[in-house]
């Protein structure tokens, strides 16, 4: 009878960790962009190359948005995972935030360039408009520009293969059963 | 290469580590006391090499070497050196390897210093050490390498520091709370092996207690630390928030010093020794639950680190071994009974006991408190955050309750106290109570405030039982000749119990007291907070080696028109981060006031947002942690730790 | 009853009413002082309980900060990207507060849809980018606990 008394702290603990565990899957950084499952707001702007682009240029196949700039340090870290993401035939655009576009061409000069192409937003209005919260981040959209994830904080394999991977393959292979 | 060669000596520090937690195990269970003795050499020989480790991460940090992702995300060239080298553990990822270094140096001191212990007692702590290093040294080599590369993107300037943590405060905060939160591990580790062993006798409680005051006055003085650096540092003259990661601190300590008082029953008189177990399981757990807290985002706060579920899960895992474990060890091996009480209600058992209960109590209120926002969000009821205002309702009545105990306790004698001698004890303190706590009030601010008279006569009830605690012991030794015989530990019990009368009639008076006004100013206006007059000269630029700032340069005078002091607050801009600014506050410290200014943000046409503080009695705050620190420190010198072994049975 | 018995007894009960006492007590205490959170869209659906303290969060929407002539008092708008809440404020706003980036308040809402603020909090991070929003917005969708940072007034 005394020794079952004994057990009472481990109960107390067990029950404890499963509410951890729990607490664990809810993720309290979690934020669901005002985005999601919508489309992507409507702009033009122009971009790194001094070409114009709109929201629409971006349709037509499922691909990643990456909201950048230098002066961000992950996304140093994260930049030769992108190339080797673009090499593997993923389409990327990146969002310049509010940035300066001389160090950005500099940048892309340096790095190398893993996007299609990339949308200045130096004053972070289109930003604002996209609900993004720090750099970087990124987005995945479908063929019809809609958004259906965002990621915070750099992409490296992990991401890639936990997170964006598998919706990515799913919007792929939904466009190409189309 | 120096990097490489880091990271390499982790890995061995590893394998030893392994060997450490196995090797020993296997001895004592084989009964080979050569592989038993071999925890000594295996627990140097790992903290050598987590030691090498660190220096090595400290070299890159000092020679800016960038292409460490660590080192370029949070360091700088202009960074002055000494914070180049506090940056290393100012993250995540260098903050765990120190974490590693001091368990390895704890269990080195473990090897080294219970040279008295018996060797097999040894063996077994060492193991349950190595095994908690194991533990964490997976943690690192896993999920939190300090050493990691951005080649080939070697970045040419750091993205340094955050301004907060470039601070003497901040350099030496972290140390001091791991050497506190990391130091019970041995006191865990000796519970541990004393439950593996069947041995829950007074010898252990002897050899714990040691290590149990020395982690705890490391604690003491880092929570000091760190509230005197929120006090300064993050401008707004706050000194206890009741954050999570604070909590975090906060709890093990509480639960620490219950540990202490019931091994010292345990010591003395053989009992509470299942719950002096439990405490100190309970005293580790919790700091590894503040660990868990703080680093799995699980909930945030002002010092969360980058946080990362995949660590949540891995410290929640490692977490379920180490508690999990050692609570089914508890339930199984723990003493049932200690037999009859054999104390009574007048009694320091009892005394003690009250002030476990109390203890325990508190953390658990802060416990409560911390995870209350996890419970609901589990059950889906929403987003809550749970206001200081909940921690100050409970503490007050909870620490008032452990100041009157506090008093008696050491006035009472054990197993039994005559009530007349008590009564005739306490006469004095209780009159003297009674009289601080009307007279304060109104001597001190001209009114009566009933919070004050609380805090005030409880500071006197303390300081007037230690002295009568004093006199009887004097007067039972043969008056003052016997003043140098006291020991050490009784010292050192005076001086923590002095501690704590300062820190709890500082964190009343100063709530009580303090007076703060946020005003709009421009250079030429003048502000009155109570006795004082604050007046704004002027604004300056000034440039420091890694910000440039606005300085507002202050004077204050009193009621008479003198000039007390002049103030200077900053506002910091530090260059390598956009829109990295800081306040630095401008405070006239005091044994009895701080004065407080702090630039707010300036308001067009010239004036700025400028809050001033009164703030009385704050400084005993951490004037009572230090205290706390030298009277643990004191009693570390006692005798009877001297020499161990000369009181030891022989087995 | 035997004199040990009779201690022993008054000390269990001593535990045991202590302890509900205390338990009675923190429960209370943590029930009156739980501020919920709310993001501007639930307030303009009238999810928000008025004359209680909560907590809001969200953008701050450039260009809607302004300053009275004289004193302290200054008014900004919250947005979550669906709905915008109106937030007035006595006092010094933290070091990293600016507009376009998050924030979090604590204080409660008026009967005429606004918000007074008593505390506005900004965070920062040690790890993620310039702009902190970031940590300010992840604050605001978080379960965890009201005190920010680096930049917090207290009171």
């Amino acid at each position: 009878m005394s020794r079952l008394r004994l057990f009472i702290p481990l109960l107390v603990f067990i029950a404890l960790a499963l509410l951890f565990w729990r607490g664990l899957s809810l993720d309290p950084n979690y934020m669901p962009s005002a985005l999601e499952n919508r489309p992507l707001p409507a702009f033009t702007a122009a971009t790194l190359d001094g070409a114009s682009i709109s929201d629409t240029d971006l349709r037509g196949a499922p691909a990643l948005v990456n909201v950048w700039a230098t002066w961000c340090p992950s996304c140093a870290a994260e930049h030769a995972y992108l190339n080797e993401l673009a090499r593997r035939g993923v389409r990327i655009y990146g969002i310049n935030y509010k940035d300066d576009p001389a160090a950005a061409r500099r940048w892309i000069a340096e790095k190398g360039n893993p996007y299609v192409a990339n949308i200045l937003d130096p004053s972070g209005h289109l930003g604002l408009d996209l609900g993004v919260t720090g750099a970087p981040e990124t987005y995945l959209i479908d063929a019809a520009g809609v958004v259906h994830l965002r990621h915070q904080g750099p992409v490296d394999e992990r991401v890639w293969q936990r997170v964006l991977q598998p919706a990515f393959s799913t919007l792929e292979n939904g466009a190409s059963g189309r | 290469m120096i990097v490489e060669l880091g990271h390499f000596a982790l890995i061995l520090a590893f394998g030893l580590a392994l060997a450490q937690a196995a090797l020993p195990m296997a001895g004592v269970l084989r009964g080979v006391r050569a592989w038993s003795g071999a925890a000594v050499p295996l627990a140097c020989g790992q903290f050598l090499f987590v030691l090498v480790s660190f220096a090595c991460l400290a070299h890159a940090f000092l020679t800016d070497d960038f292409s460490v992702r660590l080192v370029a995300t949070n360091s700088n060239t202009l960074l002055p050196a000494w914070y180049k080298f506090s940056a290393l553990w100012g993250n995540h990822e260098g903050s765990m390897l120190l974490w590693l270094t001091i368990l390895a140096g704890w269990s080195s001191a473990v090897a080294l210093i219970g040279k008295d212990l018996p060797i097999e007692m040894r063996a077994r702590v060492l193991s349950v050490m190595g095994m908690i290093a194991v533990g964490f040294h997976l943690f690192v080599l896993l999920t939190s390498n300090p050493f990691l590369r951005s080649f080939p993107n070697v970045p040419e300037e750091g993205r340094d520091l955050n301004p907060l943590l470039q601070d003497i405060g901040l350099v030496m905060h972290p140390p001091m709370l791991y050497l506190g939160y990391v130091g019970f591990s041995v006191a865990f580790s000796f519970a541990l092996a004393a439950l593996w062993s069947g041995r829950l006798d007074t010898a252990w409680a002897r050899w714990s207690r040691p290590w149990t005051t020395a982690a705890w006055l490391f604690l003491s003085v880092g929570i000091t630390l760190g509230s005197w650096w929120a006090y300064y540092e993050l401008g707004w003259g706050g000194w206890w928030f009741w954050d999570p990661v604070e909590n975090a601190s906060f709890m093990p300590w509480l639960a620490g010093t219950a540990l202490l008082h019931s091994l010292a029953v345990t010591e003395k008189r053989g009992l509470f020794r299942s719950w002096a177990v439990l405490l100190a399981i309970m005293t580790f757990s919790l700091s590894l639950l503040g660990t868990f807290l703080v680093r799995s985002g699980i909930l945030t706060s002002v010092h969360a680190f980058a946080t990362d579920p995949e660590r949540g899960s891995f410290v929640l895992a490692f977490l379920g071994v180490v508690v999990g474990g050692s609570l089914t060890l508890y339930a199984l091996r723990a003493p049932q009974s200690s037999g009859p009480a054999g104390y009574s209600l007048l009694s320091r058992e009892a005394a003690l006991l009250a002030n476990n209960v109390l203890l325990v109590v508190a953390m658990a209120t802060v416990l409560l408190g911390t995870l209350a926002p996890l419970v609901v969000s589990a059950m889906d009821l929403g987003r809550i955050s749970v206001g200081p205002p909940y921690f100050n309702l409970m503490f007050v009545p909870l620490m008032s309750l452990l100041a009157v105990a506090m008093g008696v306790g050491p006035l009472m004698r054990w197993r039994d106290s005559s009530g007349a001698s008590l009564r005739a004890m306490l006469a004095v303190p209780a009159a003297s109570c009674l009289v601080i706590a009307i007279a304060f009030p109104f001597t001190y601010a001209g009114h009566w405030h009933a919070g004050a008279a609380l805090t005030a006569g409880l500071t006197a009830w303390l300081a007037a039982t230690l002295v009568a605690g004093l006199r009887q012991r004097l007067r039972e030794r043969g008056g003052l000749r016997a003043l140098p015989m006291l020991g050490f530990a009784y010292w050192g019990m005076v001086v923590a119990h002095v501690g704590f009368a300062f820190s709890m009639a500082g964190a009343g008076l100063t709530s009580i007291y303090s007076d703060e006004r946020d005003v709009r100013m421009s250079a030429g206006d003048s502000v009155t907070l109570g006795a004082y007059e604050f007046s704004f000269l002027r604004t300056r630029h000034v440039d420091g080696p890694n910000y440039s700032a606005e300085r507002g340069e202050f004077t204050v005078k009193n009621v008479s028109g003198e000039r007390v002091r002049h103030l200077k607050a900053e506002k910091r801009d530090y260059h390598s981060q956009m829109g990295n600014v800081m306040t630095e506050a401008g405070i006239a410290p005091g044994f009895l006031r701080d004065l407080y200014v702090s630039l707010g943000e300036p308001i067009g046409d010239g004036s700025w947002a400028v809050r001033v503080h009164h703030k009385p009695f704050v400084r005993w705050l951490w004037i009572g942690g230090v205290l706390m620190g030298a009277g643990g420190a004191l009693t570390l010198f006692d005798r009877r730790y001297r020499r161990p072994s000369a009181q030891q049975p022989v087995r | 009853m035997h004199p040990v018995r009779r201690q022993r007894l008054m000390i269990v009960a001593f535990i045991v009413v202590g302890a509900s006492a205390a338990a009675a007590l923190i429960f209370r205490a943590l029930s009156e002082n739980m501020n919920f959170f709310y993001p501007p869209a639930q307030i303009a659906a009238g999810e928000a309980p008025e004359g209680r303290t909560i907590r809001i969060g969200g953008l701050v929407v450039p260009g809607s900060l302004k300053r009275a002539e004289s004193g302290l008092d200054l008014e900004f708008r919250v947005t979550d990207n669906k709905a915008d809440l109106q937030v007035d404020f006595r006092g010094i706003l933290p070091d990293l507060f600016a507009e376009g980036k998050g924030v979090v308040a604590v204080g409660e809402l008026l009967p005429n849809g606004r918000f007074k603020a008593d505390q506005v909090l900004a965070k920062h991070d040690e790890n993620y980018m310039p702009p902190e929003v970031h940590e300010a917005l992840k604050k605001g969708a978080d379960p965890g606990v009201a005190l920010g940072g680096g930049a917090r007034n207290d009171r």
